[in-house]
């Protein structure tokens, strides 16, 4: 009987759903709108796909056993045991390396170009992740950190001419110095205060860039920022300036695809760099203060850490990190403007290190380019990408809590 | 005689009107177990927050290792070799039981971001070293067949136990237990007996406990301070403490 309600239930679900999403359409005609309903072969579908649903549940325990006899195949067959693991990681990651710079010379230049973005957003969820896995200081703010980084870069590049490759560690410091400023007073605030306070910042920076007009330009942005060059090689067509091009120096004929190849290719090492410098981070005294500070603020100061410096500290490196994505991203676009760093950027990075698992490297990796390629695949749906961006929530939530590759411990050898 | 670790003078701690401790007055001398004893809520958990620097008392002098220490943060107040323990144990519960041990180790490390980044030899060899003091403190516990466990999925005795082994790893002189058997069975009871009197025979540390199991109070205390209301009763041996009229009076009540 039970059974019976569970599956008259679903289908209902299915009924409305379906109906909202396929049976009706919004068509304009001239300035109104009408509402059509579907034609008789979409209904046969969605009547189809009804039923299906009242079935499936209604039989759902003859079909699991049905299922179950299928034979599995034995996962742990394919993966070698711990102690070959280890021996076999270093490797692992070489090929790795070498297929990420391989890659980009066989696709297409758009899916290098997405490569690149979704690389930016590994750098920045991994930066947040130190904030927000680690530390557990949640963060609404943390584009404020990348627009700094961005806008340093522009600015110095175009009021002092300076190369991407001096900007990269000024932006990186510039964003880490807003951090420790912002972190300085806001940091005995607790939780939720924290997140109000960082929200408040992340529009501060905003608005003051749509303002600031005389330097930034305000809402009309920075254009013309200079790429970056390869060893002062440069990848534009012409010389502005006299100065020497890539395909010039090697002999070969011009080509746009070398300039996105090589955006991706500095993306991978900035990516790589990232990677180590957090990974060795978190095996540091400093990492697990952090994560003991999230555990146990009292326990913390009663063993004798300060808990104002270990947390000034994990704020100040995430926001570096962004500093450094934000440079990047300015050097890649060669245009910004404030309306890249709204309150959504934020919480798409938040949702990447939610997704990925709090802490947890691998996961927010994977995350980060599950959350910019989906999209860019889901190109049709377009209308309903924020649906489907929020059905994912809600399901990651629901049923897998702690993201998609949780955090693992760190096992630590014993003599 | 020897000397005196920590002399507490005069301690008062007023939240507005009311009064939680009163000139309340300790001597822990080395290689000595302090108790404090009183009724619930008498102010001795009270007294173990002024003293660790979670609260700043009102009035009087706490002098460490012959050192004003009131009013000094609780972090620096630690670094100073008095670390405590909490009467609902506080572990990092989602980290493993060595982690624990290693953020206690925090200060004695080599927290310089470079010198991490690039492991460097004075990086490696403190970071070794506060393996070996973990390793050893464990040993000490009987924990270290759990190292790699989750702190948080322990017995509650061995929480208990980790701990304490967890302040002993910061090599501090005195050590604050707050109601370290509360929750314990006899068994355990026991065995922590034997710990503290190790701690104090074998590595020379003080201890200052506050503890209402009155056998292991009795059993293992030099000195004994009784607290009601926040205002010092008595002090003196288990046998002084034991035949005191006062002290029966507060327990009791009035017959």
């Amino acid at each position: 009987m039970g059974k019976l309600y569970n599956a008259i239930f679903s289908a209902g679900i299915a009924f409305v759903l379906a109906c909202l999403m396929i049976g009706v359409k919004l068509n304009t005609d001239g300035t109104t709108l009408k509402v059509t309903g579907a034609t008789s072969e979409q209904w046969a579908w969605i009547i189809g796909g009804i039923a299906l649903v009242f079935f499936s549940q209604l039989f759902a325990d003859q079909i699991d056993s049905a299922f179950s006899k299928i034979p599995k195949p034995k996962v742990a067959h394919f993966i070698p045991e711990g102690d070959k693991m280890t021996q076999l990681k270093p490797w692992l990651l070489a090929g790795l390396f070498v297929c990420m710079v391989v890659w980009p010379f066989m696709v297409s230049r758009g899916s290098v170009d997405l490569a690149t973005l979704a690389l930016i957003y590994i750098m920045l969820g991994l930066g947040l992740n130190i904030v927000v896995g680690l530390a557990g200081l949640l963060d609404l703010g943390y584009v404020a950190f990348y627009a700094v980084g961005a806008y340093t870069y522009a600015l110095l590049s175009q009021y002092f001419d300076m190369s991407f490759w001096v900007c990269l560690p000024i932006s990186a410091g510039m964003a880490a110095l807003f951090g420790f400023i912002l972190g300085f007073p806001v940091l005995r605030l607790r939780g939720d205060y924290l997140a109000i306070v960082t929200l408040g910042f992340g529009e501060i920076i905003r608005i003051l860039l749509n303002n600031w007009t005389a330097v930034t330009g305000g809402p009309n942005g920075i254009s013309g920022i200079a790429k970056p060059a390869l060893f002062g090689l440069e990848f534009t067509r012409r010389s502005k300036d006299g100065s020497p091009l890539f395909h010039d120096f090697f002999g070969i004929d011009y080509s746009s695809s070398y300039k996105v190849i090589f955006l991706y290719l500095i993306a991978v090492v900035l990516v790589a760099f990232v990677i180590f410098v957090i990974n060795r981070l978190m095996r540091m005294p400093i990492g697990r203060a952090w994560e003991a500070l999230r555990e146990d603020e009292i326990a913390c100061r009663s063993l004798g850490l300060n808990r104002t410096a270990i947390k000034l500290s994990a704020f100040t490196i995430g926001a570096s990190t962004a500093g450094f994505a934000g440079s990047f991203f300015a050097a890649r676009q060669g245009f910004i403007s404030p309306e890249s760093f709204t309150f959504i950027e934020s919480a798409i990075i938040l949702a990447i290190v939610v997704l990925g698992g709090m802490g947890s490297q691998v996961g927010v990796i994977l995350a980060a380019i599950v959350m910019t390629i989906l999209p860019e695949l889901a190109r049709e749906f377009s209308e309903y990408r924020m649906l489907l961006f929020g059905l994912t929530m809600v399901l990651m939530m629901r049923w897998r809590p702690q993201g998609l590759v949780p955090m693992k411990r760190p096992v630590l050898e014993l003599k | 005689m020897s000397q005196l670790l920590l002399d507490v003078n005069g301690l008062t701690m007023q939240f507005g009107g009311l009064v939680a401790v009163n000139k309340v007055n300790l001597t822990v001398k080395n290689r000595q177990i302090v108790s404090v004893i009183g009724p619930n809520g008498a102010g001795k958990t009270t007294v173990f927050n002024c003293l660790s620097g979670f609260y700043i008392p009102t009035a009087g002098s706490v002098m460490f290792k012959g050192k004003e220490i009131a009013g000094m943060k609780d972090f620096q107040i630690s670094r100073q070799g008095l670390v405590r323990t909490f009467q609902h144990v506080r572990l990092f519960s989602n980290m493993t039981v060595i982690e624990n041990m290693l953020v206690a180790q925090h200060r004695h490390l080599n927290t310089g971001l470079l010198s991490g980044l690039f492991k460097t030899p004075s990086y490696r060899r403190l970071e070794q070293e506060a393996m070996d003091r973990a390793i050893f403190w464990l040993k000490e516990v009987d924990l270290l067949d759990s190292a790699n466990r989750e702190s948080g999925n322990l017995s509650y005795g061995q929480q208990r136990r980790l701990e304490i082994a967890r302040c002993m790893v910061t090599q501090p002189e005195l050590l604050m237990l707050d109601e370290p058997a509360a929750g314990l069975n006899p068994n355990e009871t026991k065995e922590l007996d034997e710990l503290i009197i190790k701690l104090r025979d074998e590595h020379e540390i003080s201890i200052l406990l506050i503890e209402h199991d009155m056998g292991l109070v009795m059993g293992i205390s030099d000195h004994i301070y009784v607290i009601a209301q926040g205002t010092p009763l008595a002090d003196g041996n288990a046998d002084d403490i034991k035949n005191n009229p006062d002290v029966i009076k507060a327990y009791l009540g009035e017959s």
